[in-house]
This record gives C-alpha cells, sequence and structure tokens, in this order.
C-alpha cells in the first residue's frame, strides 16, 4: 500500500511538486499521468527514498519512506526512468547480482533469476553484454530486476517507454497480471495505455493532482460522440439529425463530389439517442453506411482538465 | 553485509575485466621495477668498488636498494591510486546506477565496504607482484628480512590511506577526471605538509609533521614498527570511510 499526504517538493525555490496526496491500495493498480516535466518522477524519487520531500510524508505498507528507508526498500521494486545498466555485465549474471544484493537467498537466486528471465522474455539474450542489448531488451531488463525478489509494490517510471509495440502489450500484460496482489504504481505520458491497465488514475499537471479517478469515470464526465456515415443529400441530413431530441449538435465533414457525407453527432450529458438518429435516417429512406461511437482519448480528458483547472486560476 | 559481498564481486569483476586494473599495475611494476634496478645496479657497482679500496666500511643493501625501492614505489603509488579509485563512486553517479542501487534494501556502508574491499583487493594484487624485487635482493645479497616485512607493511597501510581519500572525492562528484585530479592534489597535499615544519612554528609545526603521509612512512621503510604509524594511517582510514560515508547519506536528506 502507498500512501501520500501531502508531499511537497522544491528545488531551490523552483516548486516541483506541490500538496500532492494519493492512496494505492494493496492489489490495485494506479497510473500516474501528466505530461513531461509535470513531477512525475519527482514525486517518484520521493517514494524510493533518492531525496527527502521538503514537507510532507510517504508511506509504503506502513513505513515512511524516510525513517524507514531500508523497510521500505526490502519490498518495493522500482523502474527508473532511462533504466541505468551496467553495461559491461551480461544480463544473467547482473540479473544474479541484484538478486544478491536484494537479498535473495543463494540456493533460490538461480531459480528467481530463471523465474524474471522466462517473465519479462529475456532468454535468448542471457549471455549478452547489457550495453550490447536494444532499447527494448534493456526496459525488460530494467522490469526484470524490478521483480526480482517479488516486491509488493511496483513503482514503475514509464515502463513501456521505447518499446515496440509487440513488446508493449507483452509488458503491459506482465503488469496487468500483478492485479490483485501487488501494488503497482506506474507513471507515463501515454494516455491510452494508462487506462488499459490502470484501475485507477492520478493526473498531475505542474506539480499538483488535478484529478483522480477510474478511466471510465474520466470519459463519463464528457459528452458521447457518434460518427455516421449517410448516403443522402447534405443540408436534408443535417436538419433531419437536429431534429432528432437529445441531440446537442451536429457537425458535417465535406467532401466534394461525393454523395456521401460523414457527420458528428454530439449527444446530450446522460443520454443515448443512436437507435432514435437510426430511425430517423431509415425512415427518410436513406442508406446508414456507417455508425460507431467515438471515443473520448484521456488526451481531450487532460486538456480539458488543465484548461478547467487554468480557468479557475 | 551479503550485499557488501555482491557489491565486492562486482567492482572486482569491473576492475578484471576491463583494461584497468591490467593497465595500473602494469605501469606500476614497470616503474617499480626500473627503480628498484637502479638501486640495485648503483649498489652493485658502490660495492665493487668498495671492494678494490679496503677501508670504506657502511655499505648497506638495506639503506641503498631497499629504501629508495620502498621510497619510489610510494611515490608511484601516490600517482596511480587515484585511476583506481576515481570511479568507484563517480561513474555510477553519472550513470545513474547509483539511484537504482540505492532502491535496492542496501546500506551506504555496505556499499562502500563493498567498493573499498575491491578495490583494497587491486592494490593488494598490485603490492603483491612485487615479490620478485625482495626475492631477487634475497638471492643475491641476502638482506635482511625485518626491513622488508615492514616496508611492505607501510606500504599497504598508506595505499589503503590513498584509497579512503580517493572514495570520498569520487563520492563527491559524477565527474571521474575531476575526482582523479582532487585525489591526487588532496594525496599530494598530505603528503608534502610535513615540509612547512621547520617554518610554522614549534606547536603548529608538530602537528603538520604528524599529518604528513610521508613522514609515517620513513620509519616502516627503515624497519621500525612504531604505533604511532600504524595508529595515523588506521585514523586516516577510518576519517576518510567515516566522511564518505556521510556524503552518500547526505543525498537521503539534504534538501
Amino acid at each position: 500500500m502507498i500512501e501520500v499526504d501531502c508531499l511537497t517538493k522544491y528545488f531551490g525555490s523552483v516548486p516541483a511538486v506541490v500538496d500532492v496526496s494519493f492512496r494505492v491500495e494493496k492489489g490495485e493498480i494506479v497510473g500516474f499521468l501528466g505530461p513531461n516535466g509535470a513531477g512525475k518522477t519527482t514525486t517518484i524519487r520521493m517514494l524510493n527514498g533518492f531525496f527527502p520531500p521538503t514537507s510532507g510524508s510517504a508511506r509504503i505498507n506502513g513505513f515512511d519512506v524516510f525513517d524507514r528507508s531500508i523497510d521500505v526498500r526490502k519490498r518495493l521494486g522500482y523502474l527508473p526512468e532511462h533504466i541505468p545498466l551496467y553495461k559491461e555485465m551480461r544480463t544473467e549474471a547482473y540479473l544474479r547480482f541484484v538478486a544478491e544484493v536484494k537479498g535473495v537467498p543463494a540456493g533460490q537466486r538461480q531459480r528467481e533469476v530463471d523465474r524474471v528471465i522466462e517473465q519479462c522474455g529475456l532468454r535468448s539474450v542471457r549471455k549478452k553484454f547489457l550495453g550490447k542489448l536494444s532499447k527494448g531488451f534493456q526496459q525488460r531488463v530494467g522490469v526484470a530486476q524490478a521483480i526480482l525478489n517479488d516486491p509488493d509494490v511496483l513503482i514503475l517510471d514509464e515502463p513501456t517507454i521505447g518499446l515496440d509495440p509487440k513488446q508493449i502489450i507483452q509488458i503491459r500484460e506482465l503488469i496487468k497480471s500483478f492485479a490483485g496482489y501487488k501494488t503497482v504504481f506506474l507513471s507515463s505520458h501515454i494516455l491510452p495505455e494508462v487506462s488499459m491497465i490502470c484501475q485507477r488514475v492520478v493526473i498531475i499537471n505542474e506539480g499538483r493532482i488535478v484529478a483522480e479517478d477510474t478511466p471510465e469515470g474520466l470519459t463519463g464526465k464528457d459528452k458521447t460522440k457518434v460518427a455516421l456515415e449517410i448516403k443522402a443529400p447534405r443540408a436534408e441530413t443535417l436538419a433531419r439529425l437536429r431534429a432528432v431530441p437529445g441531440v446537442a449538435a451536429v457537425s458535417a465533414e465535406a467532401r466534394p463530389g461525393d454523395h456521401t457525407g460523414r457527420y458528428v453527432v454530439e449527444m446530450e450529458q446522460g443520454k443515448d439517442v443512436r437507435d432514435a438518429i437510426v430511425q430517423s435516417i431509415v425512415g427518410a429512406g436513406w442508406s446508414l453506411l456507417e455508425m460507431h461511437t467515438l471515443r473520448l482519448s484521456l488526451e481531450d480528458i487532460f486538456i480539458r482538465l488543465v484548461t478547467e483547472e487554468q480557468g479557475k486560476e | 553485509m551479503r550485499s557488501s559481498y555482491a557489491i565486492f564481486k562486482r567492482e572486482l569483476y569491473v576492475y578484471f575485466s576491463s583494461p584497468i586494473a591490467y593497465v595500473v599495475v602494469t605501469i606500476f611494476l614497470l616503474l617499480s621495477g626500473y627503480f628498484f634496478y637502479s638501486a640495485f645496479a648503483y649498489f652493485s657497482m658502490i660495492s665493487m668498488q668498495a671492494m678494490r679500496m679496503p677501508g670504506v666500511g657502511g655499505i648497506n643493501v638495506t639503506e641503498m636498494v631497499l629504501h629508495p625501492t620502498f621510497g619510489n614505489m610510494s611515490v608511484i603509488m601516490l600517482l596511480m591510486m587515484p585511476l583506481l579509485t576515481m570511479r568507484l563512486f563517480a561513474e555510477e553517479k553519472k550513470a545513474g546506477t547509483l539511484e537504482l542501487m540505492l532502491s535496492y534494501p542496501v546500506r551506504e556502508t555496505e556499499l562502500l565496504f563493498g567498493k573499498f574491499a575491491a578495490c583494497m583487493v587491486v592494490f593488494f594484487v598490485m603490492l603483491f607482484l612485487t615479490w620478485l624485487y625482495p626475492f631477487l635482493l634475497w638471492l643475491y645479497a641476502k638482506p635482511d628480512i625485518g626491513p622488508i616485512v615492514t616496508g611492505y607493511l607501510g606500504l599497504f597501510l598508506m595505499g589503503a590511506a590513498f584509497i579512503a581519500l580517493g572514495l570520498m572525492v569520487s563520492s563527491l562528484t559524477e565527474n571521474q577526471i575531476v575526482a582523479a585530479a582532487i585525489s591526487f592534489g588532496a594525496i599530494l597535499m598530505f603528503w608534502l605538509i610535513g615540509w612547512s615544519e621547520a617554518f610554522a612554528g614549534p606547536a603548529l609545526g608538530k602537528v603538520l609533521s604528524h599529518l604528513s603521509l610521508l613522514g609515517h612512512f620513513e620509519s616502516f621503510s627503515k624497519g621500525v614498527i612504531d604505533t604511532r604509524d600504524i595508529i595515523y594511517y588506521i585514523n586516516f582510514n577510518i576519517l576518510f570511510l567515516f566522511v564518505t560515508m556521510r556524503s552518500l547519506e547526505s543525498k537521503r536528506w539534504r534538501g
């Protein structure tokens, strides 16, 4: 479990993180979202005891990260942003070294190393020098060293950065498999990724928390949009769509020399009028070629939250 | 202490899997071998002349060969040891591996002792490989064994002091060249500080001469074991290792 209370960090007189509070319950996967330079890494570094907070406190598994640092670090797996590796070591030797430093008993060390090599798909690079590995493999070695010794709490700073799509899926699956029995706190600036892995999202901007909710909760606050492709005269279609009760706004995409038109219908909050739209189009004798819901990406939400925040000030 | 042992093994691996240890040890052996050869050749020339001139006495192999050889070895150490210690913390700070290392349940003392011990082993190997010089001397000149043993003891203690100081400097910077330059300067300063004894006044002069790394080595190379010298080197080590530990720990509380 991670508990953060009013954490604040100043570098000189520059505030990096201001009054940040949140909790990550045991077994929960929480995403920490924000643009570059928002204070994600600073918060994470305070959590693993790299530097102390200017004020406020944080506890991991009930131990204060500052006063009981060793107790915290015994049960913590950490993946820094730019994974720093000993380039002159080979993958397996490095992981054995980490296992020994983390205090895995000698008898179990090889088994533990083999386990993380399997889980992170590192079998083909066991004997290769870390400095010679591709970025994707280096990142996976970083994840491997974090999950060595089976820590209860994982703090991952941008775990999928630099990976190709297939590797991203593998790492995501791995992180998802921790749900329910490990506490995972991961930072990212890739928003869809967080909504895929995490049960809850904490959004930070300019050192302050701007929102904390489930990915669904965040998207639910916005109006749903539907995209349509209809074979019909444009003006009439627009009029007909606007007439459907529950439709807030309609916009058309112009495509010259073509009888099919593309439209985006924005529905009033909390209403689903897709059925009524279809009835109305088909009732007029037109062809409905395509219809799909436009999911609001977290990018949209993020921009909305940040502009709301600025509006308040 | 399990982590200390892991760190110790890793540091040794780095020293011996890269050219660092080989280059430093080889240069040390080349230079010290040359100095030994010069002293020995000069000694044998003087001996030959003395044989033809009866009445000339006071030719002593300990004083003419061993004493200068140990003195010269200590000077080469002064030049070489900062090169062994400069990377120990600076490299890890620069690469960011120190951040990851300190996220493991490792105490600063464990990290420090692992690194200190690994560097001591490299130094010990370097010193051990010079066994050939006293052995050759023993084959032809039958020197006293005592001064040889004390000379090595002195070199060993002095080398440990160099390493402790070098570690401290390396923990303060992330630039290896800076670490080497400052270690070298600081060691040289401690080496020569006794020179100001003559004009620093009686009270301060005594303090300064007691601080000198070189002054405490003199008696060892002459075959004298003085507990004051041993205590000086041990204190020197403890002081600098302690400061290093504090400098590492300061990351955790300094804002």
